[in-house]
């Protein structure tokens, strides 16, 4: 296999590190990620929780009306809704605490960043001829153009971050991972208002960035029955990290394309 | 394909030497790790000159103590990706350490002995805290335009 040509952009928006890899014969596409970047530079500017000027911000205040907001704040706030109710609430948008100080408020910022890559990755449809990978902040999206390898998506050790536990190798779809290690307990189970302690980490792989988030955060959330649960959605699975630091599945491997390159690494069938 | 051999006669190993590891009868905690898995992670892919073939492979049938198992590798790009076993002691607390414990550690090791070319990196990052330091940033500095 020759290989193929590869060049990557790096900025810091939205308080992470987002970067863009593309393979592709011909990179002078400076047009599209630049348009990638700006997109999710607007999702910041209507979303952030840490500027007092974003349209959120402003929302929450009482000084700008749904109505006259920009209408991706009533598309987010939908998706909160239908968020909640496809984790059983383990997902909740509405009572999360503050980033800084005390209280609780509407914070939609877990799904805001799938939101945002979904949405930024939009730029990159017309590349047909480009394999691109899209990683915001540990969340990854990537799409593989016909005769070009997967990507192969390193899933981090929680315990210790130089250290890679599993690797995917993902020709389409998106990978997401979330936890409490990084910045001690930040997932809060909203049922009863404690830190989600029982499942370290919770890796999801599936169609969409955006869901793949969410399942994941969910996930941690829920602790103990994350493993059933995940294998009950369709076209998601996930793996998890629990406290104790073994990795398991949550359901059996799945071919997502008939490529012998592109599939999701699992357990065997066997092991249903 | 004599590499691959070589590399599922130890993994077989492996597996041989948990089987005949005993965990406590009743525990709620896992048992920690048995240090001769660690010992089983080879290098397989390390050696210049050759790579490994695309596709599936089996490694032969073994009887250990515990039961039979059977070790199916799966190779991509020249690489092992996966490790699986298609045999092995059927009944459930066996069954459920090997999928629970044992393969996830022979993949860990596998994958960390050929330290795996990786694209890019899932984690929990929900800030740029660490960036600097991290693997993604290292992958990225690889690539920049």
């Amino acid at each position: 296999m020759t290989t193929i040509p590869r060049r990557a952009w790096t900025r810091q928006i939205m308080g992470m590190p987002i970067s863009l890899h593309v393979r592709g014969a011909e990179l002078s596409i400076e047009h599209q990620v630049e348009q990638v970047f700006a997109s999710l530079c607007d999702a910041d500017a209507l979303f952030s929780t840490y500027r007092e000027d974003s349209q959120l911000s402003r929302w929450e205040r009482g000084e700008l009306a749904l109505a006259d907001a920009d209408p991706a704040l009533a598309e987010v706030f939908e998706l909160c809704e239908e968020a909640r109710h496809r984790t059983g609430g383990y997902f909740d948008a509405r009572s999360l605490p503050r980033v800084s100080g005390a209280g609780r408020h509407y914070d939609p910022s877990g799904l805001v960043k799938g939101w945002a890559v979904e949405r930024a990755a939009g730029h990159l449809a017309e590349l047909t001829a480009h394999s691109w990978c899209l990683n915001a902040g540990g969340d990854v999206l990537v799409r593989t153009a016909d005769g070009h390898p997967a990507w192969r998506v390193g899933i981090e050790d929680p315990f210790d971050r130089a250290r890679i536990a599993r690797v995917f190798s993902v020709a389409d779809g998106a990978v997401a991972t979330s936890g409490t290690a990084r910045r001690g307990a930040h997932i809060v189970n909203p049922h009863d208002g404690q830190p989600a302690m029982a499942v370290c980490s919770v890796t999801v792989i599936g169609p969409s960035p955006l869901w793949a988030d969410v399942y994941a955060t969910a996930a941690v959330a829920r602790g103990e029955g994350a493993a059933s649960w995940l294998s009950s959605i369709n076209e998601y699975q996930g793996m998890i990290v629990k406290a104790d630091g073994r990795p398991s599945w949550s359901g059996p491997a799945r071919v997502v394309k008939q490529d012998p390159d592109s599939f999701f690494i699992g357990s065997s069938s066997a092991f249903g | 394909m004599r590499r691959i051999a070589l590399w599922l006669v130890s993994t077989v190993a492996g597996l041989v030497l948990l089987f005949s590891y005993r965990p406590p009868a009743t525990t709620v905690t896992a048992p920690s790790p048995p240090p001769a898995i660690v010992a089983t992670a080879p290098a397989p892919t390390t050696s210049q000159g050759t790579t490994l073939d695309n596709g599936t492979f089996d490694g032969t049938l073994v009887q250990t103590t515990q039961g039979p198992v059977q070790v199916r590798i799966t190779v991509a790009n020249g690489r092992i990706v996966d490790v699986n076993a298609i045999v092995f002691p059927n009944d459930s607390v066996r069954h459920q350490q090997v999928s629970s414990y044992a393969l996830p550690s022979l993949r860990e090791a596998v994958l960390n002995a050929q330290s795996a070319e990786i694209d890019t990196v899932s984690g929990a990052t929900d800030t740029s805290f660490g960036y600097l330091e991290s693997l993604q940033a290292a992958i990225d500095a690889a690539h920049r335009a």
